[in-house]
């Protein structure tokens, strides 16, 4: 394979770094990748040889899963790190964990941290291509990139759609991400959720605070439906679960009240009956399989880029690419 | 000891209202005459400071010397020396070392390390309460007759109203400030730098300006219900300003300092995560930066102040959250405030000797601060024009924790004496 100047740089640790033309980039070699996932054979050799690390500091089922996946059905071999029965559980640094797996000359770093800059202090430390897969507060740039697919695939654009972010604004990491993929693609973000959970100046991020679950019914095309931590009510943030469904659950009493044909994205995992109530997350507006599924291709895309991959499909002849990238001539 | 006679400097004398050329002699420890053509008496050694100020020296009423138990990042005779370096001849050491100076033992060993080190004077601060566990006053007679100068649990905020009441009455019996490090421990919990746009962008846990006020409001109140004397250890934010001002006003017994970083730094420092911008009050926003210089320069804020507190490089080298508070300021001060009060007009080279020693000594009732006839022989030689980079390398310090690596600055301290000897002399 050919080493192109690295379209990406040399890591993922966000969306706001990323200039449209890099997150559209991402995006559209996603499309031939989502092909692979529906083969018999899941697999193209792209990644031969290359050895990557998922360091997941934090539990996580999904982001996980869906990283190895995509690893997997790009030929990588991958090494799973979870921190509990880790030397991280016996007090290494995290610099420290990071050069010893560098130390055994490894290519690539997924990492899932709950501290915000995590994937930036390791990307800045060690030669590998990091890829930010979730750092405290600050990031989860795949998630905002597979909600995007998942957007761009329904409406055929992102530019001028409006969507609005519902719940936890203050402590998510999916929120930030979407929000600076979607203002940087021309789509018109809103923030809907007590006040409580809005972080500070958060509209000078260019987006409109919606103060009632109703106002983002009225106002969105799309609304992405984030999970309450079940330890806000605990940090005083909130009373109740109860009271948190009453006033700001996206249910389907008020969806009938929506102007447009709305559609729901959840990140997962969902509390059924609090932000989300079953008939909605299991009903016709709901594109929350959909977005597990673009998850691995856009994980794909993400990872052969990041190794150098050419994004120039028509160069096309590649065995390594998927079909679709190399054209059938 | 050979007297020393200080030929030819731009003497500045803020407690006496004086600022011209002169000669300063020194003998016998003190003071002994500030004139004109003063002539070399026999066996004197003799330093040119033509071109160069002379001044009172600088005094830091706020270090930390993490000595006893942290000897590995400073020590009273490191920290004392990287005091001298930056034309400090007297620094107040907090108690949060471990064990904490809560006792007179403790005190009394930080006074022998610094007689020992024979550099920098260091006064103790001691605790307010036992083991700073904000519940038990520690025994401020006893903190005082072996030494210490002030109280404050700095470091950890007087969580108790209570008990800074009682601490601010009982310090009065013993003519003390009490110093408050003032956060709201519950609107701070967690907080890893200032509360706002950037650390919404980056996804950290803010310390809103409002923890800081309260705590500042409080201790004004308190200082006016008791009479006694409150100090507010490094003020962030314009909000604390504005209600020292209105104490001030009232009468209030208030007296406060601010740190060089919060008068020439702003929470985008904090931008791409760099520790070495991670402390405690953080880093705020341009229009608190403003606040604090136009405070310093109407004496809202008496005094300036460098919070030196070290830390071991790979403390720093961590995750921002998982990283320690702090940075080194003793060998930066002098250059930041010429570089960032008096280069921008914004103080006179006199108002700024007033904001670093001469006040310093008053609010801490410390020997210093003044070149009268008969005060100690504790002075200054600076260049207030040279230029030069900050390059930790070089620092006297044991810790190198700085945001100021490779600045350019103007100004420096080219010989430093304490107790009519010289401590420090710049090589070269």
């Amino acid at each position: 394979m050919t080493h192109n100047t690295a379209p990406l740089g040399k890591d993922l640790v966000g969306l706001e770094p990323l200039s449209a033309e890099q997150i559209l980039l991402i995006l559209d070699t996603a499309e031939p990748f989502k092909e692979v996932s529906e083969r018999a054979i899941k697999k193209v050799p792209a990644l031969r040889g290359k050895t990557i690390v998922n360091l997941f500091f934090e539990s996580s089922t999904r982001t996980r899963i869906s990283f190895e996946f995509a690893e997997k059905r790009l030929s990588a071999d991958t090494v799973n790190v979870a921190a509990a029965g880790s030397s991280v559980s016996k007090g290494e640094t995290l610099v420290d964990t990071a050069r010893n797996l560098e130390a055994m000359r490894i290519d690539m770093v997924v990492i899932r941290h709950g501290s915000s800059g995590a994937a930036q202090f390791l990307g800045q430390r060690i030669r590998s291509n990091v890829i930010n897969a979730g750092d405290g507060k600050h990031e989860h740039p795949t998630q905002g990139l597979l909600d995007m697919l998942t957007l761009r695939d329904r409406f055929k654009r992102i530019k001028g759609l409006k969507v609005a972010i519902c719940g936890d604004i203050l402590h998510s990491r999916v929120a930030r991400s979407n929000i600076w993929g979607l203002t940087k693609l021309g789509a018109e973000v809103g923030v809907c959720g007590p006040a409580s959970l809005l972080p500070r100046n958060v509209q000078e991020l260019g987006v409109t605070i919606l103060p009632r679950i109703e106002d983002a019914i009225q106002w969105a095309d799309a609304l992405n439906v984030l999970r309450l931590q079940l330890e806000r009510m605990e940090g005083g943030f909130l009373p109740s679960l109860r009271e948190y469904n009453r006033v700001f659950g996206v249910t389907s009493e008020r969806l009938a009240r929506a102007p447009k044909d709305l559609i729901i994205l959840h990140p997962g995992p969902m509390n059924r009956g609090v932000e989300i109530d079953s008939d909605v997350a299991d009903g016709p507006h709901s594109v929350i399989l959909p977005q597990v599924t673009n998850g691995v291709a856009v994980r794909m895309a993400v990872l052969y880029l990041l190794a150098g991959g050419s994004p120039d499909w028509a160069q096309g002849g590649d065995e390594s690419l998927p079909r679709a990238e190399r054209g059938d001539r | 000891m050979k007297p020393i006679l200080i030929r030819g400097g731009r003497v500045i004398d803020p407690s006496r209202g004086t600022d011209g050329v002169a000669d300063v002699y020194l003998d016998g420890g003190k003071v002994a005459a500030v004139g004109r053509d003063i002539g070399s008496p026999d066996g004197a050694l003799v330093l040119n400071a033509s071109g160069k100020i002379v001044t009172p020296g600088l005094i830091d009423l706020h270090v930390h010397l993490r000595e006893p138990g942290q000897e590995e990042l400073e020590t009273v005779a490191t920290g004392a020396m990287a005091a001298a370096a930056g034309g400090f001849t007297a620094v107040c050491a907090m108690p949060n070392t471990d064990p904490v100076t809560d006792n007179q033992a403790a005190i009394g060993f930080i006074v022998s390390q610094a007689q020992r080190a024979g550099k920098a004077r260091v006064y103790p601060i001691g605790a307010i309460s036992l083991g700073q566990k904000g519940q038990q006053l520690a025994e401020f007679g006893e903190l005082v007759g072996a030494g210490a100068v002030a109280v404050s649990d700095d470091g950890k905020p007087v969580v108790s109203s209570h008990l800074m009441r009682t601490a601010l009455e009982y310090a009065r019996t013993f003519g003390i400030p009490v110093a408050d490090h003032c956060e709201d421990p519950t609107l701070a919990a967690g907080g890893a730098m200032h509360e706002g746009i950037v650390s919404t962008r980056l996804g950290l846990k803010g310390i809103p300006s409002a923890a800081e006020e309260i705590m500042v409001a409080r201790n004004i109140l308190l200082a006016e219900l008791t009479g006694g004397h409150v100090h507010l250890c490094h003020m962030s934010t314009r909000g604390s300003t504005e209600l020292i001002r209105r104490g001030k006003e009232k009468g209030v017994r208030v007296t406060a300092e601010a740190c060089p970083h919060h008068f020439t730094l702003t929470h985008e420092r904090c931008e791409g995560y760099d520790t070495s911008a991670k402390m405690n009050p953080p880093l705020r926003e341009p229009e608190d930066r403003e606040a604090i210089r136009q405070a310093i320069r109407d004496g809202t804020i008496d005094a300036i102040c460098t919070d030196h507190a070290p830390h071991h490089y790979d403390a720093k080298e961590r995750e921002f959250d998982n990283a320690p508070n702090g940075i080194i300021g003793l060998e930066t001060a002098l250059g930041l405030a010429i570089s960032e009060l008096v280069e921008s007009g914004l103080l006179t080279l006199p108002e700024l000797v007033s904001r670093m020693s001469t006040m310093p000594a008053r609010i801490f009732n410390l020997p210093g601060g003044t070149l009268a006839a008969g005060a100690p022989a504790d002075v200054l030689i600076a260049d207030p024009k040279a230029s030069w980079v900050v390059n930790p390398a070089e620092f006297f310090s044991k810790s190198r924790n700085t945001p100021f690596t490779g600045r350019r600055l103007t100004g420096r301290a080219e010989v430093t004496i304490v107790r009519g000897q010289v401590v420090f002399q710049r090589a070269g």
